[in-house]
């Protein structure tokens, strides 16, 4: 409902906008996919040329590529599970009437304001340091031997360090939606003889469904880029255990210097992120235009 | 000056046309209600006239100058909206004064048109207050007095009273009038209700899926509805239109009677009371006649029937006439 | 739903919430705590909590050491900068979007969050080698652009979503008020939105202040800001706890203080409207 006019200036104002994101989508979008079909070796700059796809087969035969597939997916999928859950029971605790709402929820939120590497540094060196650890601490003092947490458990102490960052995220979003719950309605489902497992479950739950969704594909647009917590803390280690598709595209570019190897799993990798952020946009973007 | 003159104007939205072409012209000082169901094209023709939209082909005229592709700005109408469309951030005197900011107005002037403006419309005491502050009636009132500052060619009011509760509608409608009377200036009234066409209107224009059904004063539409569905969409309660057999005798597809034109008592008719509504002055039953069906009776003071009573009914007073296409004969 | 519970319920949940709270908040509390012990202290086993020898001596060598106000500056340049440089693009756009919608609107929209989801690693390459032959790299300038273009489609997103609630009936008002579109925009539309303007920018801010990608990647010492610092200082581990401490606080609390301020917008904002 508009006019001619009104849609002209429309279309003007949108423009400056759509024109630097295309940009800044297309042209390094586009050097990539160049580099990823040439040789091009730091360390032997002299040869260069064009290789095929020389440069996605060694992706693909490489072993380290299928773990670090696997570890991506494990920790999208570790992180979103642990903050949903977590993150659900502790609004519903939170929602109740309980003393000084307000300064908890200041707590609760803190961890999201804490910048990656911070946040990784501190959990590293603070807590997880099997000799001046926290938890080593905790551990020696029940009289066990402390947990080498990046030695042995390297994948598990990056989805727990990404978790204590994105918790408050989704603890927060759920608490919003389960205030916007009316009392009546679940006073209603008490008078109909629900338990409390059943207010939770039919009520409760499909009332939250939209945050849960929400809060799902905005995590994984963050958690699909993760880098900075990896790079500070386990470098994708030891061996390559801990390493994920982009960690695993940064060690080619920065240790191997071979800029088409990495330009070759860069592509994989916006790929692969197209194909997520499509599944994504088709199932849960219905929610997101109110 | 407001006189608006529309040539062949329609509008579509893509494939549909929402306006297939209306001709009309409206007189400089009159008071036209434009009045239809949800959905008959009233509103977007209002808001063709205001430039809020485009029309697709067609000339708008106002005080014989081509207005149609003149941004609303430049029109020099001033409107009032549904919801007032107040400024939430702006004082009473700051949203009275908001047409005249525009139109570059010297600060004295602006502050004697609101001081003025607010004394007509009862706002002296809130012009410090934000709308929020307000009641109901009182920001329909700030919406009006934003219109009349800036002593506009003509008023605009699309369902101006909608948001109003009953009583509120009732005072609200008198003072629009009023205003009409003493400013003289050309209204076009937009609304779905059409008591409130009959009491304020010297013209209404009846629109049904766009086009203009019928154009007259109220009482003429009323006496003499040119088709079925003037017939039917004007009076309360709704013109009894019979068909079939009772129909041919009086030579015509359709017969229509107005409720307060049958009588109960004597008559032809005999049919078994449904509903009876008693408000003292007035009887409204609705008696199912075999043959007929359901009849509306209005009774000027008490009718002594009930739901379930036998009574006979008889026509009293003019039928309307309409053939197989639906105009009247 | 705000129900009565009995007082020893009450007091159970009450209890149970606090404590969830505080182990979410501990490893903060417990980095600020750190940062004010001696080096030895903060390394002790058993950890020491009360007993420890307090000092402020961290601070002050991290703030003499390490130029501290530079990188302070820079991180209120770029991300302040970003910011307000992205609101320049958006407000216009979210503008058109909210009020003159069209049938690709959701598209577009869906689109520029897309974007988002392309892993920066990937393109990191090229981008660096396009800053260098800008001649952008470590520069504020450089930064300020690249995480302006990172951050736009949420700001886009964000403001569509205020603006979307302002009823577009005003703004017809405005027009047939005599505004022109720019009136339009200053006088009834800026200052309607306003709370929804501030609080994109206040969550832009905190956004750039802690993006640890690029700020790492596109600078070397000039233009790096504290998220670049800290990544600099966590290399040599262990012996450094309480100094590690005292630069994150510093690097953490001039945003841990305005994201409090601004936690009630928050979830609205990054939702973009979805769960209010």
């Amino acid at each position: 409902m508009s006019t001619q006019s009104s849609r002209l200036a429309a279309r003007l104002m949108v423009a400056p906008s759509v024109a630097v994101l295309l940009i800044w989508m297309i042209v390094p979008l586009a050097m990539t996919l160049y580099y990823s079909f040439r040789l091009y070796r730091l360390i032997s700059p002299e040869r260069t040329g064009w290789t095929g796809f020389t440069n996605y087969v060694w992706f693909f035969q490489s072993p380290e590529f299928w773990l670090a597939m696997g570890n991506t997916l494990a920790l999208v999928g570790g992180v979103l599970a642990i903050t949903v859950v977590l993150g659900l029971l502790i609004a519903l605790l939170i929602d109740q009437p309980v003393k000084g709402q307000g300064i908890l929820r200041i707590l609760v939120i803190a961890p999201f304001f804490v910048m990656p590497p911070v946040a990784a540094s501190i959990l590293e060196n603070l807590f997880m340091h099997p000799q001046n650890g926290l938890f080593a601490a905790i551990a020696m003092g029940f009289g066990a031997q402390p947990i080498l947490f990046l030695q042995d458990y390297p994948m598990l102490s990056v989805i727990g360090i990404v978790s204590w960052e994105w918790l408050p995220f989704s603890t927060l979003i759920l608490l919003t939606a389960l205030q916007s719950l009316s009392s009546e309605q679940l006073e209603a489902a008490e008078m109909d003889g629900a338990s409390a497992f059943n207010r939770f479950r039919f009520i409760i739950l499909p009332h939250a469904t939209r945050a849960i969704t929400v809060v799902i594909l905005i995590q994984t647009i963050f958690l699909l880029g993760i880098f900075g917590e990896i790079f500070t803390t386990t470098q994708g280690g030891p061996g390559s255990a801990s390493t994920t598709l982009p960690y695993m595209i940064f060690k080619q570019a920065i240790a191997a210097k071979d800029i088409g190897r990495a330009a070759a799993g860069g592509i994989i990798a916006v790929i692969l992120a197209n194909i997520v952020a499509y599944f994504l946009m088709r199932g849960i973007g219905r929610h997101l235009d109110a | 000056m407001g006189k608006i003159q529309l040539t062949k104007v329609r509008k579509s939205f893509g494939e549909v046309d929402v306006i297939p072409g209306i001709d009309l012209t409206i007189e400089n000082g009159e008071f036209v209600v434009f009045v239809g169901p949800s959905g008959c094209g009233k509103s977007t023709l209002l808001r063709l006239i205001a430039g809020l939209e485009d029309t697709t082909s067609g000339v708008i005229d106002i005080d014989g100058k081509d207005a149609t592709s003149l941004p609303p700005a430049k029109r020099g109408l001033a409107m009032v909206f549904q919801s007032y469309a107040l400024y939430p951030h702006m004082t009473v005197r700051k949203n009275i004064a908001f047409p005249l900011k525009m139109a570059g107005m010297d600060q004295a002037e602006q502050d004697k048109r609101v001081e003025r403006a607010a004394k007509v419309l009862n706002l002296a005491n809130y012009l410090d207050r934000r709308p929020g502050q307000l009641s109901g009636g009182q920001r329909q009132r700030v919406a009006i007095g934003r219109a009349i500052v800036r002593e506009p060619a003509a008023f605009l009011f699309d369902e101006p009273l909608s948001n109003l509760d009953a009583a509120l509608r009732v005072g609200m409608r008198q003072e629009i009038s009023e205003l009409h009377q003493s400013l003289k200036t050309t209204m076009i009234y937009v609304t779905h209700d059409q008591v409130e066409a009959m009491t304020m209107a010297d013209k209404i224009v009846v629109l049904n899926a766009g086009r203009i059904e019928q154009v007259g004063a109220p009482l003429e539409l009323y006496h003499t509805p040119k088709n079925l569905f003037v017939a039917g969409f004007i009076g309360s309660p709704k013109m009894n239109l019979i068909e079939g057999a009772e129909a041919a005798k009086h030579n015509a597809h359709t017969i229509g009677i107005r409720p307060e034109h049958i009588t109960v008592g004597e008559g032809p008719w005999e049919g078994v009371v449904g509903l009876s509504e008693h408000l003292g002055s007035d009887s409204f039953i609705k008696v199912d006649v075999a043959g007929l069906g359901i009849i509306n009776v209005r009774g000027s003071g008490e009718l002594n029937v009930h739901h379930g009573d036998r009574v006979r009914l008889a026509p009293a007073g003019k039928i309307h006439r309409f053939d197989s296409q639906g105009l009247a004969i | 739903m705000a129900r009565s519970l009995s007082p020893r319920r009450k007091l159970i949940t009450t209890l149970s919430a606090w404590t969830v709270a505080l182990i979410i908040f501990f490893p903060v509390l417990w980095m600020i705590l750190t940062s004010f012990k001696t080096e030895p202290s903060a390394v002790a086993m058993p950890p020491q909590f009360l007993s420890a020898d307090w000092t402020l001596e961290n601070y002050v060598e991290v703030w003499a050491r390490s130029d501290y106000p530079r990188f302070f500056w820079n991180s209120v340049v770029i991300s302040v900068g970003s910011t307000l440089l992205g609101l320049a693009f958006a407000i216009p756009a979210a503008w058109a979007m909210a009020f003159v919608p069209g049938k690709k609107t959701k598209d577009l929209l869906m689109w520029m969050l897309s974007t988002k989801m392309m892993p920066a690693v990937a393109v990191m390459i090229p981008l660096y080698l396009l800053f260098l032959k800008l001649g952008l790299i470590d520069t504020k300038i450089g930064l300020v652009m690249a995480l302006m273009l990172m951050n736009l489609p949420i700001i886009i997103w964000m403001l569509y979503t205020y603006f979307k609630e302002i009823p577009g009936e005003i703004l017809e008002a405005a027009r047939m008020d005599g505004a022109g579109l720019w009136n339009e925009i200053i006088h009834v539309l800026t200052p309607m939105a306003l709370p929804g303007i501030a609080s994109t920018m206040l969550l832009n801010i905190i956004l750039a202040w802690n993006e640890a990608f690029w700020t790492i990647v596109l600078t070397t010492t000039k233009a790096a800001p504290l998220s670049a610092f800290i990544a600099s200082f966590s290399a040599p581990q262990g012996l450094f706890y309480a100094k590690l401490s005292a630069a994150s606080a510093m690097a953490i609390l001039p945003i841990l203080i305005l994201g409090w301020f601004s936690q009630k917008q928050l979830v609205r904002g990054l939702t973009f409207g979805a769960v209010k």
